[in-house]
């Protein structure tokens, strides 16, 4: 089985043996990989109907709920782990739901697109909104709410005071950058995150 | 590709006997206890792909096919059949009617083997985990001593909880559509008018009512018309019957002058043919009680032996609507269980259950086909 290699960079940040919860589980092929390879176990959360179904034919748990205004559903310290993969731009209130996930879990995973890759701000300055692979929408049709640069999504997790343990950073095709951290604002298509609350 | 089972038969096997009797939750006694049941597809050679159907509240043990004669199939027709949802082509499908029902298996109206007559008011009071222990019972008859799943909606569903709960090592896989784990008091409110409106029928006579030759029929109709309102969405009475009045209707009196009544009517008329009114308040009062997740210690059990659930709603359903299965879902969340939950978009209110609703079936067959393949 091959995962998406974003998905994989993922699974090898969670411990073996966790409980996970995976926020915007899409079709349950991260979790599917977890069980399989790392001995855990958890439940998925999708608000997408053909998704879920999706999910529950690869025998993952799964939730259909709006991540926005429904995470009380679960309890607290419920789950070792909670992954936000490539959503956290999708959602009404990441302040919020940020919180709600250092409720539930230990660690938290958190994906995000980089709209202050260089290749961004270049057609911002010709004028257009920025498109990628990693974001390929018109304004008109993006499923995207929140627009944030790795500077900016690392100073809502201070204010909702977690602490990044690790952060890895992508390239805008989605493999993984080596390049200086200082940097990354301008060079990562994307950053992956794992954090605590402090 | 989906077809009917075609002719099926109802059997009745005798679990219990006088001498050695059924014993309630409470510790009273009932025997003998018969049961009647029906069965769909066959069993395989390892004795794994079992399905227990658990029915709702005046249900029976004729959920598929067709009996002899009848043009109507059993009540759960629309998910059972070869090639759909509950395909018996492929799984060895369970229906049994409930203990303290009227339709084949023992309840207060069946004899006392201590009078010779009827039990009346003196049948024990039961809980679902007696309706359960029934079934269990029935299961150990039949030589299975797993399921690949059980699978109920309402009352169904609690007796399907209830038995996740407690015999979590007798099921892989709980199925649980449109219920609830502990009734509100407006749903208790609902059963009390019901009860009250069938016991205070003057032909009710405390229970005694088939010595005496009579049945409390105008408090039964009215039980099943005003408990059939909260099967249905206000939308789906609207949309099917609007303030239309019947044919002929000229000026306003006070008898059947609205389609709408004369529906309701019908309801509560078909009802009395099927329904017995002992049953009928001896089964929304093990409604009433039912509230599992208040008993210290109920989830250990499944912490030490999980199973795949799946909690279904409805959300048009107003009388067991998803704020229910919500809950049911934050307790066994609570309790590590791997759980798939949905709301399911549906016109029809509580009565979806019963319908071909297709989000709802493709669901619930995505998930047998998933447990088929993992098996017990």
């Amino acid at each position: 089985m091959k995962l998406r290699s974003d998905l994989a960079l993922v699974r090898d940040l969670v411990p073996r043996c966790s409980r996970v919860l995976d926020l915007g589980c899409e079709n349950g092929e991260l979790l599917e990989a977890l069980f399989a390879e790392r001995q855990c176990r958890g439940t998925g959360v999708e608000i997408d109907p053909d998704a879920v179904l999706g999910a529950i034919s690869r025998g993952v748990p799964v939730i259909e709920l709006d991540i926005d205004r429904q995470l009380n559903q679960f309890g607290d310290k419920s789950y070792d782990v909670v992954v936000l993969s490539r959503t956290i731009q999708t959602i009404r209130r990441p302040e919020s739901v940020l919180q709600e996930m250092a409720r539930i879990g230990g660690l938290l995973i958190v994906s995000v697109p980089n709209f202050g890759w260089w290749g961004h701000r270049l057609r911002l300055l010709r004028g257009r909104m920025p498109m990628s692979k990693e974001l390929p929408y018109e304004w008109y049709n993006t499923p995207n709410l929140r627009f944030t640069t790795l500077d900016e999504i690392e100073q809502l997790f201070v204010k909702c005071r977690l602490t990044i343990e690790r952060r890895i950073t992508l390239g805008i095709h989605g493999d993984r950058r080596h390049g200086l951290d200082a940097w990354a604002n301008w060079q990562a298509g994307a950053a992956i995150y794992a954090l605590r609350a402090a | 590709m989906q077809e009917s089972l075609g002719v099926v038969e109802t059997q009745t096997v005798r679990l219990f006997t006088a001498d050695e009797p059924f014993t309630t939750t409470d510790g009273d006694t009932v025997g003998p206890v018969d049961v009647a049941f029906e069965t769909y597809g066959a069993l395989n050679e390892s004795k794994s792909n079992a399905i227990f159907i658990l029915h709702a509240l005046t249900g029976d043990a004729h959920a598929a096919g067709l009996h002899a004669g009848d043009t109507r199939p059993g009540w759960w027709d629309s998910i059972i059949g070869p090639g759909k949802p509950v395909d018996t082509n492929r799984f060895f499908v369970i229906c049994a009617n409930l203990l303290g029902g009227c339709q084949g298996t023992t309840g207060p109206s069946s004899a006392n083997p201590a009078t010779g007559e009827p039990y009346g008011l003196d049948f024990p009071m039961l809980s679902v985990t007696d309706l359960v222990n029934v079934h269990r019972a029935l299961l150990r008859h039949l030589g299975i001593g797993r399921l690949l799943a059980a699978i109920g909606g309402s009352l169904g569903g609690m007796q399907v909880l209830d038995w996740g709960l407690r015999h979590p090592e007798e099921l892989a896989n709980a199925i649980v559509v449109a219920a609830s784990s502990r009734l509100t008091a407006q749903n208790i409110a609902f059963s009390a008018v019901a009860r009250r409106a069938i016991m205070s029928d003057e032909n009710f006579k405390q229970g005694r009512y088939a010595l005496a030759g009579v049945s409390p029929d105008v408090g039964l109709a009215i039980a099943r018309m005003m408990a059939h309102i909260t099967y249905v969405s206000e939308d789906a009475l609207s949309g099917k019957f609007g303030r239309e009045l019947r044919p002929n209707k000229d000026k306003p009196g006070f008898g059947i002058d609205f389609q709408v009544e004369s529906y309701l009517a019908h309801q509560g008329e078909v009802f009395l043919e099927r329904f017995d009114a002992l049953s009928y308040v001896y089964l929304s009062r093990v409604m009433d009680y039912f509230d599992p997740f208040a008993e210290e210690g109920i989830t250990a059990a499944i912490e030490g032996s999980p199973l795949g659930w799946l909690v279904l709603s409805f959300d048009t359903d107003w009388r067991f609507g998803t704020g229910h299965s919500r809950r049911i879902v934050r307790w066994l969340e609570g309790a590590a269980q791997p759980v798939t939950f949905r709301e399911i978009p549906s016109p029809w209110g509580h009565d979806s259950f019963l319908l071909k609703v297709d989000r709802y079936h493709a669901t619930v067959r995505a998930f047998l086909d998933r447990a088929l393949e993992v098996g017990l």
